[in-house]
């Protein structure tokens, strides 16, 4: 079946229980500026149980003009399969020009998968995406642990990527835009193989959300220290995260790593305390906007990323800025 | 003579039925804090660099190695990668994995990850019968993740990504916790394909026993003719690759401040500065 519509840039709406993950947003202000060079129109696609037109239409509110909702109980949790066949099917329909999806864990593992399916090139957990001269798209991603930036054209159709969250901007919410809502039936029978049996544990944090984020390493000596730093997270409304060695001790959960291995950060303040700076920790937070160091070291690494710098004892620094910013507080 | 040949087929048929066979896909990759990066040129010289084994590719021979342990069975592991990427199947080897395939030739080279992944797909059909195909999240060069579920779309199997606890395993299917941010539960059943996250276990050491061991044990190198009848030549290495890197930028040390703070009002000095930037 085709719809008759053509080379739109599809943006993927990661759903769940109400709640369209926010990096759709940034990608439909991204597709907005791509789509007006290449004078087309910005689609979204969502899929789910139960999704709402007010859900639906925050999307166009966003830069979309058509959204389609594919609704289903069986559709209810991420089935890469499910989730699969209804993608390809869309872009067997409407021949996207872009794919765009979020670089969260769902969208890095639906991609893939997708891409595959129509023999498509992706690229993975863009930083950036340009329209050259020629109206190509240009794709920019870190590689190597975040040591290099390599930039990539893509020459299969559609050019599909999946981007970071919070590299984008956040563009205004128009409630006055109009565009369509499109009711389209998935298909759903037949593969049982996978079974998602249900969700056990939510996750406690997202430290990709947090505007401010106050981090430790292993300057800190004791487990039971780290109690300073969620005094002072909590006292200038920051979220803690820690480096890796901390969280292979069991001081705190993975929730908190920063890092190639642990989460991508992007807050307008980090502050590291005992923290090196080696490559990989580093390759999770270099996005920050300000970035503070406090080590003993001066020839720490991290001090060569860093706006503001304390060569100094973490155990001295912490309790001085919580006794003053609790002075600034009162008064 | 023909009922004779028949019985004994049958009994190879049952064998291999019983028989688990989990495949790990393992990358060689360079030590990445041992690369250089030269910030004039845009160059990257691995050769400044030894190979090794991708660390998160540990934890899928650790996950495949625990499954044979319990169920039996064998694992292979497989890798597409240059002749030097030989030691890191011998080091698979060492810690527990029974026969190594690596997949070597120029005509594979400058592969992207659907390329990639359609060589190791086209591997595994050759290799024929398995069970389980288990990855690493992601490799510490490329860093996409893309490989395993693009390998698992090769071969129409399901998949589950970031597995961080293996619950339950039988001889037809695994119960896994895959965790998405939110942690899922999900049974999966056999044929499928897992990637695991760092946290589904502890990678063991080999042993020195093992690790001479492996030194002697084969590799069996496959290049492109060998998966004749299994390959589209079309679609592997740098011709059969959708995406181009056309530029490469080793950022320098960005536009930072980099502003000391001394002395004993260091602590006061920071946290003006902290309010001129509207956070206090
Ligand atoms: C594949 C792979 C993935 C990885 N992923 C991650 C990841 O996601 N995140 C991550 O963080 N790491 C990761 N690592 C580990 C990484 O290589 C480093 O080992 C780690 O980041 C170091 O953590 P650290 O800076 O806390 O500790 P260290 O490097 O030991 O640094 C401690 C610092 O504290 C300072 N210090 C000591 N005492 C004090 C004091 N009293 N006051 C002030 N400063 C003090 C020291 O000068 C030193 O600079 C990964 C490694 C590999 C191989
Ligand atoms: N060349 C390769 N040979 C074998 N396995 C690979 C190769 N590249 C990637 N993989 C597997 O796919 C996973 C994800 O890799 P990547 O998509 O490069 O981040 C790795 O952890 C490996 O398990």
């Amino acid at each position: 079946m085709s719809s008759g519509l053509s080379d739109g840039v599809l943006v993927y709406s990661e759903y769940d229980e109400g709640v369209i993950h926010p990096v759709a947003f940034e990608l439909l202000g991204k597709s907005r500026e791509i789509a007006d060079r290449l004078k087309v129109e910005v689609w979204s696609v969502i899929i789910g149980y139960r999704v709402e037109d007010d859900t639906a239409r925050e999307l166009i509110y966003y830069g979309a003009d058509r959204v389609f909702v594919y609704d289903h109980p069986r559709l209810v949790c991420f089935d890469p399969i499910l989730y699969k066949g209804v993608l390809v099917d869309l872009v067997k329909q409407v021949n996207p020009s872009v794919f765009l999806f979020g670089a969260t864990p769902l969208g890095r593992s639906l991609a893939p998968r997708v891409a595959a399916a129509i023999g498509a090139g992706l690229t993975a957990d863009c930083v950036d995406i340009q329209v050259d001269e020629c109206g190509d798209i240009v794709q920019i991603r870190p590689a190597f642990t975040g040591n290099i930036l390599a930039y990539i054209r893509t020459s299969s159709r559609p050019v599909m990527s999946t981007v970071r969250y919070r590299v984008m901007r956040m563009p205004s919410r128009d409630t006055g835009r109009m565009g369509e809502i499109i009711r389209l039936i998935p298909m759903v029978e037949g593969d049982l193989s996978l079974k998602v049996l249900g969700r056990i544990s939510r996750r406690s944090i997202d430290l990709t959300k947090a505007d401010i984020v106050v981090a430790g390493g292993r300057g800190f000596k004791r487990r039971s220290d780290l109690k300073m730093l969620e005094d002072l997270a909590s006292l200038i409304g920051g979220v803690v995260g820690v480096s890796r060695p901390l969280v292979d001790e069991g001081w705190m959960p993975r929730e908190h790593q920063v890092g190639f291995s642990g989460n991508t950060v992007k807050p307008r303040l980090y502050i590291a305390f005992g923290i090196s700076g080696s490559p990989q920790h580093i390759a999770g937070m270099r996005g920050s906007e300000i970035i503070v160091a406090v080590n003993i070291d001066p020839s720490a690494p991290i001090f060569r990323i860093a706006d503001y710098g304390i060569v100094g004892d973490l155990y001295e620094v912490i309790p001085k800025l919580i006794e003053e910013l609790s002075r600034i507080k009162r008064v | 003579m023909l009922l004779n040949v028949a019985v004994n087929f049958l009994e190879v048929e049952v064998g291999a039925v019983l028989d688990f066979h989990v495949i790990v896909l393992i990358k060689h990759v360079p030590d990445i804090e041992k690369v250089k990066f030269d910030v004039e040129t845009g160059r990257i010289d691995r050769s400044s660099a030894p190979g090794e084994i991708n660390p998160f590719d540990l934890n899928a021979i650790e996950t495949a190695v625990q499954l044979k342990e319990k169920l039996g069975g064998i694992v292979t592991a497989l890798s597409m990668g240059p002749p030097q990427a030989e030691s890191s199947l011998r080091d698979a080897i060492a810690r527990g994995v029974d026969r190594a395939i690596l997949l070597s030739d120029h005509r594979f080279a400058g592969a992207d990850t659907l390329a990639t992944s359609y060589t190791l797909a086209s591997a595994i059909r050759k290799i024929g019968r398995y069970d389980l195909i288990v990855c690493g999240e992601k490799t510490v060069d490329g860093d996409t993740g893309q490989v395993g579920p693009e390998v698992a779309e090769h071969l129409g199997i399901p998949h589950v990504a970031y597995v961080c606890e293996i619950r339950e395993s039988y001889g037809d299917r695994l119960i896994v916790v895959s965790d998405m941010g939110d942690k899922f539960l999900v049974e999966v059943r056999f044929p499928a394909l897992i990637t695991v996250t760092k946290d589904v276990n502890t990678p063991r050491l080999p042993s020195l026993r093992d690790i001479l061991k492996a030194r002697r044990s084969k590799v069996e190198v496959w290049d492109a003719d060998s998966l004749l009848g299994f390959i589209d030549m079309s679609r592997i290495g740098l011709l059969g690759s959708r995406t181009q890197v056309f530029k490469i930028v080793i950022p320098s040390e960005e536009r930072r401040r980099g502003i000391i703070l001394k002395g004993v009002d260091s602590v006061n000095k920071l946290i003006e500065a902290l309010r001129m930037e509207g956070f206090i």
